[in-house]
């Protein structure tokens, strides 16, 4: 039986590890897709120059902002880190997994890369040609709030995910291989990622941002889980099969108010 | 005062979202759970319930409208 609080081997690879990189790898992917497409309908009609300025720009704010909060957080005690973070990470997750569920039961559109991509160009063409400090200000600013703001979502996910299982490098690790996976995608399609089912993916890390946040929240207020690690596997199992049956039951009912002409 | 706000504003929405309620039912499901490990109750069924009952009542609720 762990002792709650443990930190877990670093040699270790246990079921919340290889959870923790598939769920860091794959939240930072769907962020860096998002951040993508901005960036990609700014640069191609405004220039590169300012753009990637801006990308750069927000990329070092980001990078200041894991090196304070990374060390930060390390002396907090793991108890109450887990409860914050367990916190932190069920409200977020189930604000995922609550759209995702949404979007699969047809009561909200699912997003469309290629609709932002289009906007964003219109946008950006349309924009005025301000020049400040030798910057094209709409592509650095636009850029610049697009990856900083996605961005933190990933900071986010990979501080709390990291910090909690005492394995930042790891979690670091997977959203590092999204972000090469993604921008070098983006660069052979040399357009937005339409393919990537993106709700599908929202889905998966939805319930696994809300599954760790039950389990370590649970931890962090003194909850000894039964089976240790493996109740995660069972808390991942409870919660996938209730997003299921939400999802036939909201289905069923958006059918049920659909008028009859518009069903025949 | 304006960029403070925005500030706030940008946080709530990150953290609390769409539903404060879920956040609020979430803050009263881990007090819950630590007031009954500290009487000795290893409550770890709580907060899995919890969220099941928040996220099922968030979605009733927002879908009682009808489709957007």
């Amino acid at each position: 039986m762990r002792r709650p609080g443990r930190i877990s081997d670093p040699a270790e690879v246990s079921t919340s590890t290889i959870l923790l990189i598939l769920g860091a790898f794959l939240a930072s992917a769907v962020e860096f897709v998002e951040a993508l497409t901005i960036v990609l309908g700014v640069g191609i009609v405004r220039g590169w120059r300012s753009t990637l300025i801006g990308v750069t720009a927000a990329t070092i704010v980001l990078a200041v902002l894991i090196a304070a909060l990374g060390p930060a957080l390390q002396v907090i005690p793991i108890g109450t880190l887990r409860l914050i973070v367990g916190a932190l990470l069920l409200a977020f997750g189930l604000q995922w997994l609550r759209k995702a569920i949404l979007r699969s039961s047809g009561y909200t559109p699912h997003k469309d890369e290629d609709a932002v991509f289009r906007r964003e160009r219109e946008e950006a063409a349309q924009a005025g040609n301000e020049q400040r400090a030798g910057l094209d200000w709409y592509s650095f600013t636009v850029s610049f709030k697009g990856v900083l703001l996605e961005g933190l979502e990933v900071v986010f996910i990979v501080i709390s995910f990291g910090s909690a299982q005492g394995r930042l490098g790891l979690a670091a690790a997977g959203a590092g291989a999204a972000l090469v996976l993604v921008v070098g995608a983006g660069v052979l399609a040399r357009g937005p990622l339409q393919r990537v089912p993106e709700n599908n993916i929202k889905f998966v890390v939805g319930l696994l941002l809300t599954s760790f946040g039950c389990f370590w929240g649970a931890e962090g207020a003194g909850v000894n889980w039964p089976g240790d690690e493996v109740s995660l596997l069972g808390v991942v199992a409870f919660l996938g099969a209730l997003s299921f049956v939400l999802v036939r039951l909201l289905r069923r009912q958006r059918l049920a108010l659909v008028p009859a002409e518009v069903k025949a | 005062m304006k960029y403070l706000r925005s500030f706030a504003l940008f946080w709530w929405n990150f953290v609390v979202g769409d539903d404060w309620r879920v956040a609020a039912g979430l803050a009263i499901g881990l007090g819950l759970t630590s007031l009954l490990t500290h009487k000795g109750v290893n409550a770890w069924w709580l907060l899995p319930l919890a969220v099941a009952l928040l996220l099922a009542g968030s979605l009733w609720g927002e879908t009682r409208r009808g489709p957007s």
